[in-house]
């Protein structure tokens, strides 16, 4: 045992790969894969210059798309012994830019793992290949009465993979968990070309709990070839209750109330009156326009137990000071109301060029204060934010509308955005709950962590990545960026990062 | 900063200096789980106390030392719990050692495991430095999952300050069922019952009698009931038989040889185990008090795709949690170098030190 040093020199200046060598890395790369699983002319990289987040652009040197665990691990060796850096890829639908390629790397894309190898519906469980889509594993499921759980909103494009990468979470979470509570194993390969397996069928593996490191990692640790989820039995009957309020901070206290009474929704979600009148527009929800906010309170369950909380919370909401309570009468009418829940991303952008969404999580009681502070910068940045939120488990979404054409709007919007993060961190919260750190919110984790606790996530790192080779720059920060940004995190009155060099 | 934590961060890095090991204890109610614990001890309990408890937010934070029955008393003034029932095993368990033992109870199966409810940890590290990760709200993907990595972790990584956990309401309603069967019948019907959706908590099978609770709304366990049949079991005696076998109180587990937990895929069909055993967890958790080599229990585990580990008693010379793949071994042996490089907690506690 010992101090180990790649992990600090890591941790302190971005690593330079400009002496990758593409001729050499695509020659290799084309000797171990069949033509079609390698791209690396120009306007075939351009696809995968982005993900879901494209403001941020970058062409990689070349895309593999590995049919076979195999080759998975052929490209991995390549990489590693050139020392070029590798960006696991599922679906591409990540909002924080994880999947953003390296201007000298190699994308892995994951897209051709897309099987379900085994659905075992007596153990309720399902194995399947990273590139799977999440509501994919639900469809297969549902002729067993079971269903994957998390259902991030993404979730009829994004990828198992990528949900695994980024802890991905959903509208039904408070009670049904994030990924990392539906993912009992996962099969990987490590920058070296080996096999590890984590976690299993059985519960609680020996050792440290490795998987847990797995989820939000960002494609930073391994790339994984094969995930195993639990399936769960699929309620016979859900009902939505939509609760109209004239005033946000009461609609926020209304949360607390449910939750106060012993009552854990299915879900429970929250929009404030600029965006239910933005989704309004193209689905007719039926949302209360007058309203200052409007709840979505789902109970799920056999029929005689959803009856019993459907009135337990209509009890509890009507109490809150809800000036309007409707309750879903038939399945349809509960997908109506959940419908304007759903297009609040394309709503978005449907009534502005663009849009800019944000995901911190603060502590629900801190709600008020979050939307209030908000429209305080709409003001300061003169841009409009419309608020979509999970209530239940205080992770806001607020959409802030710009139009990318107008100069100085993109910036505009960063600065409105980074204002949003930095005061989840004040109040108490965390400046992403579900979507990733990646390279967007990478400057605000300088905010969020210390000196110490930013060397602790390199050292972390190199445990499974010592040369750092897989999605460098993403994530988390060195602390000579940190030092660069200058907004740090003060802890017990000390200036952290006080030991670097400053620009 | 706290004088105490001043203080245990100069006794950590003395200790660093001197090449020893600190044993990281709280009320030692678990000194018996894991290889036996080796330095001078740190008694977390000098840090106690809830922090932070807005039953509204569904989270509770605790410092390390603080009793477990306090905090689980705090969770019951306002119809909270901990729902993973962690066993406490004797008197005087805290909050940190429940977490680092990363033990769950009866209702793991149907909830979660310990692991599950942490959200955050105030920490000090191998090197004496104070460190946070996670925090207080149920979503947080900033930073690798740090915090979730202390739990079970037996006190060989960090000394853990303070921890946050999700905390939920308790059932409304409970409800213990008797069945009379054979282990490869009652296997058979908590699959299939896994399967659908009834509010099943938790279950216990040993000796040809299977007891299932059921946790929910009234109305659901009425509907269960009906649905399922069985022997209803009086209250009393139905919350003193989980109460009893979280904490190992059974005859069962008193038996005095040795004690070993094989964790199992739900539906492996009954374990080639010539001894009485008891299942939990809808089949995932067997129980297994016998005389028998340690690498046949091993075999056995390993068979259906599962692992062993010698809870209690035995001969602990041929190590206790199942042995790690090579690759995993690395890996984790890095991971407890990136908290703790002069490996000054709880040396040799989970493996031997090579």
């Amino acid at each position: 045992m010992g101090e180990r040093n790649e992990a600090l020199a890591m941790a302190q200046r971005e690593a330079d790969f400009s002496k990758v060598d593409r001729t050499r890395l695509v020659e290799a790369l084309a000797a171990a894969l069949p033509a079609q699983c390698l791209l690396h002319a120009q306007e075939d990289l351009q696809p995968y210059e982005c993900d879901g987040l494209s403001v941020y652009r970058q062409v990689p040197m070349a895309v593999v798309l590995p049919r076979t665990e195999a080759q998975v691990v052929a490209v991995l060796r390549i990489c590693s012994e050139q020392g070029v850096p590798v960006v696991a890829r599922g679906s591409g639908t990540g909002l924080s830019g994880g999947a953003l390629p390296h201007a000298h790397g190699v994308v892995l894309s994951l897209a051709r793992f897309n099987r379900i190898l085994e659905l075992d519906a007596n153990a309720r469980i399902a194995v399947v290949q990273p590139g799977v889509r999440n509501l994919a594993i639900s469809e297969a499921a549902a002729a067993h009465g079971l269903y994957y759980a998390p259902d991030p909103s993404s979730q009829i494009a994004c990828s198992i993979g990528g949900n695994v990468a980024e802890n991905a979470g959903g509208v039904h979470c408070l009670k049904y968990g994030l990924t990392v509570h539906n993912v009992i194993r996962v099969r990987a390969v490590t920058i070296n070309g080996e096999i590890v397996e984590i976690g299993s069928k059985a519960p609680d593996g020996p050792g440290y709990d490795l998987l847990a490191l797995m989820h939000g990692s960002e494609g930073m640790l391994a790339v994984v070839t094969e995930i195993t989820v639990r399936l769960t039995p699929k309620p016979r009957l859900a009902r939505c209750i939509l609760a109209s309020f004239d005033d946000v901070a009461k609609a926020g206290d209304a949360v607390a109330a449910v939750i106060a009474a012993g009552i854990i929704p299915a879900g429970l979600e929250m929009m404030d009156q600029p965006a239910t009148a933005a989704v309004e527009q193209f689905v007719h929800a039926g949302y209360n326009l007058e309203a200052a906010a409007i709840l979505l309170c789902e109970s799920d369950g056999t029929p005689e137990e959803v009856a019993e909380e459907i009135e337990r919370m209509r009890v509890v909401l009507e109490a809150s000071g809800a000036t309007d309570i409707r309750i879903s009468g038939d399945e349809a009418e509960r997908l109506k109301f959940w419908a304007g829940r759903k297009a609040a991303f394309p709503a978005a952008g449907r009534i502005s060029p663009d849009y800019y969404c944000m995901d911190g999580t603060i502590p629900r009681k801190r709600v008020g204060e979050m939307l209030l502070a908000i429209q305080g910068m709409e003001g300061k940045y003169g841009l409009r934010c419309i608020n979509v939120f999970h209530a239940g488990d205080g992770n806001m979404h607020p959409l802030i509308l710009f139009d990318a054409n107008q100069p100085g709007e993109l910036d505009r919007a960063e600065a409105f955005g980074a204002d949003i993060l930095e005061l989840s961190v004040a109040l108490g919260g965390t400046i992403t709950g579900e979507h990733g750190v990646g390279i967007e919110k990478i400057n605000q984790m300088c905010s969020q962590f210390t000196t110490p606790e930013i060397e602790t996530f390199f050292r972390v790192k190199a445990a499974f990545d010592p040369a750092g080779l897989l999605n460098p720059g993403k994530a988390i920060p060195t602390l000579n960026r940190c030092a660069e940004y200058g907004r740090m995190r003060v802890s017990n009155g000390q200036l952290p990062h006080a030991d670097i060099e400053r620009f | 900063m706290d004088e105490l934590i001043r203080e245990w961060r100069d006794r950590v890095r003395a200790t660093a200096s001197r090449g020893e090991s600190l044993q990281l204890r709280g009320g030692g109610t678990k000194d018996f789980y894991g290889r036996a614990p080796v330095g001078e001890i740190l008694d977390s309990r000098d840090y106690a106390g809830v922090v932070a408890y807005e039953p509204t937010e569904l989270v509770i934070t605790a410092r390390c030392g603080t009793p477990l029955a306090d905090l689980q008393a705090v969770l019951a003034e306002r119809g909270q719990e901990l729902p993973f029932e962690p066993p406490a095993f004797d008197e005087g368990a805290t909050v940190g050692g429940c977490v680092a033992a990363g033990l769950s109870g009866p209702r793991r199966s149907s909830v979660g495991a310990l692991r599950d409810f942490v959200l955050g940890t105030r920490i000090i590290d191998g090197r004496g430095e104070v460190l946070r990760f996670g925090g207080q709200v149920m979503k947080n993907v900033a930073g690798y999952d740090v915090s979730r990595l202390m739990a079970g972790s037996l006190g060989t990584l960090a000394l853990m300050l303070e921890v946050s956990l999700k905390v939920l309401p308790k059932p409304v309603a409970e409800r213990t069922l008797r069945f009379e069967l054979q282990q490869a019948e009652a296997l058979s019907r908590l699959n299939a019952w896994g399967g659908r959706p009834l509010p099943i908590g938790a279950s216990f099978w040993h000796d040809g009698a299977l007891s299932l609770r059921l946790c929910g709304a009234e109305a659901a366990i009425d509907a269960a009931g009906r649905e399922l049949g069985g022997e209803v079991i009086a209250a009393d005696e139905a919350a003193a038989l989980w109460r009893d076998l979280r904490e190992h109180r059974l005859p069962y587990f008193r038996s005095g040889g040795a004690l070993w937990r094989l964790a199992v895929p739900t539906d492996a069909a009954v374990l080639p185990l010539d001894a009485p055993v008891a299942v939990e967890w809808g089949g995932a958790q067997r129980w297994f008090c016998g005389e028998l080599a340690a690498k046949r229990v091993r075999e056995v585990a390993e068979a259906v795709g599962g692992h062993a580990t010698l809870f209690r008693g035995g001969d602990k010379g041929d190590g206790v949690f199942h042995p790690l793949q090579a690759t995993i071994a690395r890996i984790n042996r890095r991971v407890k170098e990136a908290l703790d490089p002069q490996d000054v907690f709880g040396r040799g506690r989970m493996y031997p030190v090579d």
